[in-house]
């Protein structure tokens, strides 16, 4: 978080380029499908089949971002992240684990994690999450006005506004809205939005979001010729920073 | 011989054999000092008396001479009071008193002496015992002066024996008592132990003997009770949860795999396409149903009680409220919102968000008007009795009165419902919830509707 932004990760797309990933994993096939998914999104990927030899490398190497198991032979994940933390390492850590309450999610981001993600997950959603860890540690804190393509709002005085037009929004609109404008040109997943802008870490069986977010789109893309807020099949929103 | 070693080792019994050692050694301490006391101060007594005597006897030699004391000893001889005296000139014959002769030991110039003698009774003789004191006169002239203290040796004799008696009489009640104390105890902290042997041997149906005395035994039996009462529910629920797990999660797996299976038989890209692409969605409503599952049985273990903190009800339903009220009006329906602010309690924010989801979730589903399939759901918080009260009520079909009890259980779909998507778990969890946050909940009739009251007693 504390990096400064690093626009050199960003071709002009607006879009993430390779990211060197560590996965730490011990179910072969798992971790296999896990490398070869990432790989078609265009990561360099490692792996790691049990908790000291993933430590040694996410160690020695500089790495994008380290997908962590939490349960794994010779070291936990969680002792990993301890350590690599405690060793300076400030790469962004996502915990896998077979144990998702939420508690035990507390306690891996108390461990140094940045995120957390329940197994069995979709890819998409893991893609997403990935991806939007780089960017966090990309954005700089202090920014207080998020702009994508001719949409801007600004922090302090809770205001958007398309072009000259000023956009009413309730709060909890705004606030939808400056998460996707912070993940610009990163898939946010409902899951993701459910615990980020409302703080509920579990799916109600009504999509909720879905309506929310149509009613946020009626907001700032109805009367315009481009749309901002694009939906991604099968896995969720996203807002674009620059035209395709 | 077992029974009595198993005794010997209980906790009563080694406590009142304690018991028993320090009143043994008390007693035994008092009767010792009474015994010592009245011994010695009867000697005390004698001997003070025969040594006034001896005095004055030696008095009476000085001022008048032999003739005088012989007359004295001659005299008192006489009384028959149990005193002894002898008179005898220096070869030891007897010059006067009530002795045969000199007793063995009264050798040498003065001093004590206790020997045995024979006295006549009205039954024969007899021997006794006495104590006196020997002295010598110029002359050779012996003088013995005494008491019989066979009386005083029977005294204590008696009170060695009341007091030999005494003790032993509490040793043997005491180690009886304790035995039997032991025994009683043991003997039902044994029918315990043996009831608890059955109940792991796997009859959960028995239940430890209450003797109906309410003493602290019968308080630790009627509680073993009432935890093996609430072991025996989770046992019973357990067995049916297991038969409806197998049942609801068997069957999309054999589904899944049918399809899987036939899939691969065709061979054709499109059908594995539509097959993977459903298995997919199967997977995702399984692993909806495992979650749920899981979040239902970790808020019945009560673990999560731990991390409670003050939730403020009222703004959780208005968080809610603001979260479906998109949706509710996409349907054309209404969400009705009567909140009383700042309705506090103790709490999982998470399980409570839930809960509330659950419970609008169903409303949602089935809580529409059955002609216009309009949903009007309404939120309430209160203090109703001093409760913390949460009220979710819709104008939908309702529940009829004999399944409002079953709806709760897992996995159970009212016929009714089949249709609509859905597990059968959501009202479980609000159950396991309620429960996890000590609440009561009751399903009623709204005419027309579900109306849902969840006190809290917090």
């Amino acid at each position: 978080m504390k990096n400064t932004a690093n626009n050199s990760k960003e071709n002009s797309n607006g879009q993430n380029s390779a990211m060197h990933i560590l996965i730490i994993e011990d179910d072969l096939e798992a971790a296999g499908w896990l490398k070869k998914g990432l790989k078609e999104s265009g990561h360099v990927v490692d792996h790691a089949s049990d908790g000291e030899t993933g430590l040694a490398l996410a160690l020695s190497e500089p790495f994008d971002v380290l997908i962590i198991d939490r349960m794994l032979p010779k070291m936990d994940g969680l002792t990993i992240v301890k350590k690599a933390r405690e060793e300076g390492v400030k790469t962004p850590v996502l915990i896998l684990s077979a144990l998702g309450e939420v508690d035990e999610k507390v306690d891996g981001l108390r461990a140094g994690a940045d995120d957390y993600l329940p197994k069995p997950y979709a890819f998409s959603e893991l893609l997403a999450r990935v991806e939007g860890l780089v960017r966090r540690k990309d954005t700089e804190p202090q920014q207080t006005v998020l702009k994508a393509q001719d949409l801007e709002i600004d922090l302090l005085t809770r205001k958007a506004k398309r072009g000259d037009q000023e956009i009413l929004l309730q709060p909890r609109e705004f606030k939808l809205l400056e998460y996707l404008m912070r993940n610009a040109d990163q898939v946010v997943t409902r899951t993701m939005l459910l615990e980020n802008v409302w703080n509920y870490h579990f799916d109600p069986q009504t999509n909720v979001i879905d309506v929310h977010i149509s009613r946020l789109r009626g907001k700032i893309d109805k009367d315009f010729d481009t749309p901002i807020l694009e939906t991604v099949r099968g896995a969720g929103y996203m807002i674009r920073a620059h035209k395709p | 011989m077992r029974i009595n070693l198993k005794v010997l080792k209980t906790s009563t019994f080694r406590l009142a054999a304690i018991y028993l050692v320090v009143f043994a050694v008390s007693t035994g301490a008092v009767l010792g000092y009474v015994y010592w006391n009245t011994v010695v101060l009867l000697q005390q007594q004698t001997d003070d008396t025969i040594g006034a005597e001896v005095q004055g006897l030696a008095e009476q030699y000085r001022q008048r001479g032999l003739s005088g004391l012989l007359e004295i000893v001659k005299e008192r001889s006489k009384e028959n009071n149990g005193s002894i005296y002898l008179f005898t000139n220096f070869v030891g014959r007897r010059l006067a008193g009530n002795l045969d002769g000199l007793p063995v030991g009264a050798v040498g110039k003065e001093g004590w002496i206790e020997f045995p003698y024979g006295i006549q009774t009205k039954n024969g003789p007899d021997k006794h015992i006495a104590r006196a004191y020997h002295l010598q006169l110029a002359g050779g002239f012996k003088l013995v002066v005494g008491r019989d203290v066979a009386e005083r040796r029977e005294l204590a004799r008696v009170i060695r024996t009341a007091l030999f008696w005494a003790l032993g009489l509490a040793a043997v009640f005491g180690v009886s008592g304790a035995f039997l104390l032991s025994r009683n105890f043991l003997a039902r902290i044994d029918s315990i132990s043996a009831t608890s042997r059955t109940i792991m041997a796997g009859d959960l149906s028995e239940r430890m003997p209450v003797t109906g005395t309410n003493d602290e035994l019968d308080r630790l039996a009627t509680s073993l009770n009432e935890m093996l009462d609430q072991i025996e529910g989770l046992m019973m629920g357990m067995k049916e949860v297991s038969s409806n797990i197998a049942h609801d999660l068997r069957t999309p797996l054999t589904r899944m795999r049918t399809r899987v299976e036939a899939a691969l038989r065709t061979g054709k890209d499109k059908d594995q396409t539509e097959a993977l692409q459903s298995t997919l969605e199967e997977t995702d409503q399984l692993l909806a149903t495992f979650n749920a599952l899981l979040s239902i049985a970790k808020a019945e273990a009560g673990q999560a009680r731990a991390g409670f903190v003050p939730v403020n009800l009222s703004e959780l339903v208005e968080e809610m409220s603001e979260l479906y009220e998109p949706i509710v009006e996409d349907e054309g329906g209404m969400l009705e919102l009567k909140v009383e602010p700042d309705v506090m309690i103790a709490g999982d924010r998470q399980l409570l968000a839930q809960l509330m989801t659950n419970l609008i979730d169903n409303s949602l589903k089935y809580g529409r008007d059955p002609e216009s399939n309009i949903p009007t759901i309404s939120l309430q918080t209160a203090m109703i009795d001093e409760k913390p009260t949460l009220i979710i009520a819709d104008k939908g079909v309702g529940i009829a009165d004999k399944d409002r009890e079953r709806v709760t259980e897992r996995f159970v779909r009212l016929e009714e419902s089949r249709s609509a998507p859905g597990n059968g778990l959501g009202l479980s969890l609000v159950k396991g919830v309620v429960k996890l946050h000590k609440g009561e909940m009751v399903l009623q009739d709204n005419k027309p509707g579900l109306k849902v009251s969840i006190k809290f007693n917090t």
